[in-house]
């Protein structure tokens, strides 16, 4: 069988079957999740700004991929002979860099003007860059859907009689290099110094850390992060390219950073894995149970784990807990 | 001015609505334009008794009533809420319930409106109760997050009873606004027709309007009456600082239920009014936008206050609409010549090959005037929360004060 065919599901899975396709799509869900996630809370940690317009970010972030890699073909133009896949790795990680100077764009516009105003009043600013972003972003879309124009496609690996994405495998190998990368960032000079001014910025700033600085890259690995998400979820078999709709991905990915704790790096990789299997695998289980939880029940299980999850630990898995004094 | 209008010798002059004579003049002549606009008689108003206008003005006085609600549960009592959606939609659907016609598909008991509007608030307060404890349990932008989770459940809900809500996309019709005894075949007193109330010949738009100022009014005085009693109080103190005020023996978990609960009442009538003044709603419409467009509400009008909620939603209501004004008037200038017209060339587009940032027609570049709205409805909630955290009311604040102490400038 041709990798590019695409055959008809004729064969029905066994039960051990059936959970490992749902695992593996759980996963790969999971992973974009945890890249939203991670961004996210990489921001609050930094600035302690909760910021709604991820989404939007996210968005951004897809659709200049798609322009980098079709439209403009930059820096595809440049070397015809190479691969398929090396030239669009190429315009994705161009894209990724303009995405992040997005993200400083974003803090310097609308953040930057906000420093000492309560928190809640922040929040509601970046609901207001989100609808302003996501708008304008929509427009550059259009209607319909954006192809990204990756190389993988609809491909699949066939395993048995379990079929995976290439999108999959490649969104799960390309997550698992960011976090390493994030990992690795956060041991360097410059990582230790977003880490003090997390713990108290004043006293970083008396150390001679220069925090405007350590915000401006805060949002702009947080853009990017939000942009490597944006481009896995608007690959197949998810949807086929960036649209008006991508940027609704991040609404299920708010559950994941409250599980995982507002301000815990390693809860939000892990809330995110964790809401991805949970979303695929109970939406698989209660398919057959339409009638009573109704179509479409997966996009609503991250928010009842949410809800369930903050009765038991209001703080999330590995966030601090708050300790209030009068 | 005579005497000292701001001394005040008792308890109930200090706590009064209108304090002073100035006040009491001012909302009196405020209340005669009010009720007098679809007459037209005011000179400089009479643009706004048209009937478009009268719509619109409508749509801002329920969202009017929904903002007063959310300024309760965030402005005064600190609870960060995006579910208002939510709670309207549950309104919303309990009014259809009680109220709408019963088909093959669709349940309804076809229910008077002095039943289902009030049902509509009740119903939604006691589903404000039951979401309550989890505000105990989290707090401050976590809650942000359970209830922006409460919107997108609801959402799921809402989509799926497809006998109650007609279903996704397709939604179902709800009430008119009218009133009868009991399913009579002729209304009481029915807002549908054009016809003479009292002698004077009033449109129906006219006379939704006048029925909603006066719910306005109703809900309004409650707003106030809440924010200067004990209820306020307890409510600003759980803003303030929820432990101390639990040491001082306002008991958290109750002022924070009932916050919800008369938020949400507020909530469930806008909402069901908002359906029947629309006629039909899909169940989609109860989204996070809806919620996001109340925040922003308050925030524009000046968070706590009752005559910020409703300049407040005024303001957004109407914004798009001048928009739109704007937008037409800029392209009929678009023919023209002069510096004016080049201007209004450069931002608008006519057609696909004609550059611009806003475009008139369905293809081409440039915003559309959907878009274009929505754009201005972010930059406002921004500029307002850069350059005045007080919004609108902070605006009126600053003029005021500038004309008290004039010709000194502090």
């Amino acid at each position: 069988m041709n990798p590019g065919e695409v055959v008809a599901q004729t064969t029905t899975f066994t039960p051990i079957e059936q959970f490992l396709n749902a695992l593996i799509n759980g996963v790969a869900l999971g992973a974009v999740y945890a890249l939203l996630a991670l961004g996210f809370v990489i921001i609050f940690k930094a600035t302690q700004v909760v910021n709604f317009a991820h989404g939007a970010l996210a968005a951004v972030g897809a659709f200049l991929v798609a322009s980098f890699a079709t439209v403009l073909n930059i820096p595809g133009r440049f070397m015809p002979s190479a691969p398929a896949w090396l030239r669009w790795s190429l315009s994705a990680v161009c894209a990724l860099g303009a995405a992040a100077l997005v993200g400083l764009l974003v803090e310097r516009v609308f953040i930057r003007p906000m420093v000492g105003e309560p928190l809640f009043s922040v929040a509601i600013i970046t609901i207001g860059a989100d609808i302003i972003i996501r708008t304008i972003n929509d427009d550059f879309v259009g209607q319909g859907a954006r192809s990204l124009g990756d190389p993988w496609g609809i491909n699949v690996v066939q395993l048995g009689n379990l079929r995976i994405n290439q999108t999959q495998l490649v969104t799960v190998g390309v997550s698992i290099i960011c976090f390493l990368l994030v990992a690795w960032f956060f041991r360097s000079r410059l990582g230790v110094a977003m880490r003090a001014t997390a713990f108290d910025q004043e006293a970083a700033q008396a150390q001679g850390i220069n925090v405007g600085r350590i915000f401006a890259i805060a949002w702009a690995i947080g853009a990017t992060l939000a942009a490597v998400a944006g481009i896995f979820s608007s690959l197949a078999p998810r949807a086929n390219g960036v649209s008006n709709t991508t940027a609704f991905v991040v609404f299920r990915a708010f559950p994941a950073v409250i599980i995982g704790g507002l301000d815990s790096v390693i809860g939000a990789v892990v809330a995110g894995f964790l809401v991805g299997i949970a979303e695929i695998v109970i939406a698989t289980y209660t398919s057959s149970y339409a009638n009573v939880v109704g179509v479409g029940f997966g996009s609503v299980v991250p928010y009842l784990l949410m809800l369930i999850f903050l009765l038991f630990r209001p703080y999330g898995l590995f966030g601090t807990q708050e300790i209030r004094r009068v | 001015m005579r005497g000292r209008p701001l001394l005040f010798t008792t308890y109930q002059a200090d706590a009064a609505i209108l304090p002073t004579t100035t006040k009491k003049v001012l909302m009196f002549l405020f209340m005669a334009l009010a009720i007098t606009l679809p007459l037209q008689l005011v000179p400089g108003f009479r643009w706004l008794g048209q009937n478009e206008w009268l719509v619109i003005l409508g749509q801002a006085l329920i969202f009017a009533v929904g903002a007063l609600g959310l300024n309760i549960l965030t402005g005064l009592a600190g609870q960060v809420s995006l579910g208002h959606a939510f709670f309207m939609g549950v309104g919303g659907y309990t009014a259809v319930i009680l109220g709408g016609e019963q088909t093959t598909s669709l349940v309804g008991y076809g229910l008077p409106m002095w039943i289902w509007l009030p049902a509509a608030g009740i119903v939604a307060a006691l589903v404000g109760m039951l979401v309550a404890p989890t505000a105990v349990r989290v707090r401050g932008l976590y809650l942000a997050f359970v209830t922006i989770g409460l919107v997108f459940v609801g959402d799921h809900i809402f989509r799926n009873v497809r006998n109650v809500s007609g279903g996704p996309s397709i939604g179902r019709e709800w009430p008119p606004l009218e009133f009868r005894l009991w399913k009579e075949e002729q209304a009481l007193i029915s807002f549908e027709t054009d016809g003479p109330w009292l002698g004077i010949d009033l449109s129906s738009q006219a006379k939704k309007y006048l029925f909603l100022v006066l719910l306005v009014v109703i809900f309004a005085l409650a707003h106030k009456n809440i924010a200067r009693t004990r209820l306020g109080r307890a409510f600003a103190a759980v803003r303030d600082r929820d432990i101390a005020a639990e040491v001082m023996g306002v008991n958290e978990v109750r002022y924070k239920a009932l916050a919800f609960a008369v938020s949400s009442f507020f909530a469930g009538v806008a909402g069901a009014l908002l359906a029947s003044y629309f006629g039909s709603r899909i169940p989609e419409a109860w989204d996070l936008l809806l919620s996001v467009q109340f925040i922003a509400i308050i925030l524009i009008g000046g968070a706590g206050t009752t005559a910020g909620a409703i300049m407040g939603s005024f303001f957004v209501v109407m914004v798009p609409r001048l928009v739109q004004n704007l937008t037409r008037w800029m392209s009929d200038l678009t023919d023209g010549q002069g510096p004016l017209s080049s201007l209004a060339n450069f931002i608008l587009s006519t057609g696909p090959t004609d550059f611009g940032l806003v475009g008139t027609s369905a293809i081409g570049p440039g915003l559309s005037v959907f878009q274009l709205n929505l754009v201005l409805y972010g930059l406002l909630i921004v500029i307002f929360l850069i350059f005045e955290p007080l919004g609108l009311f902070g605006v009126w604040l600053r003029v005021r004060n500038y004309w008290k102490g004039w010709p000194f400038t502090y």
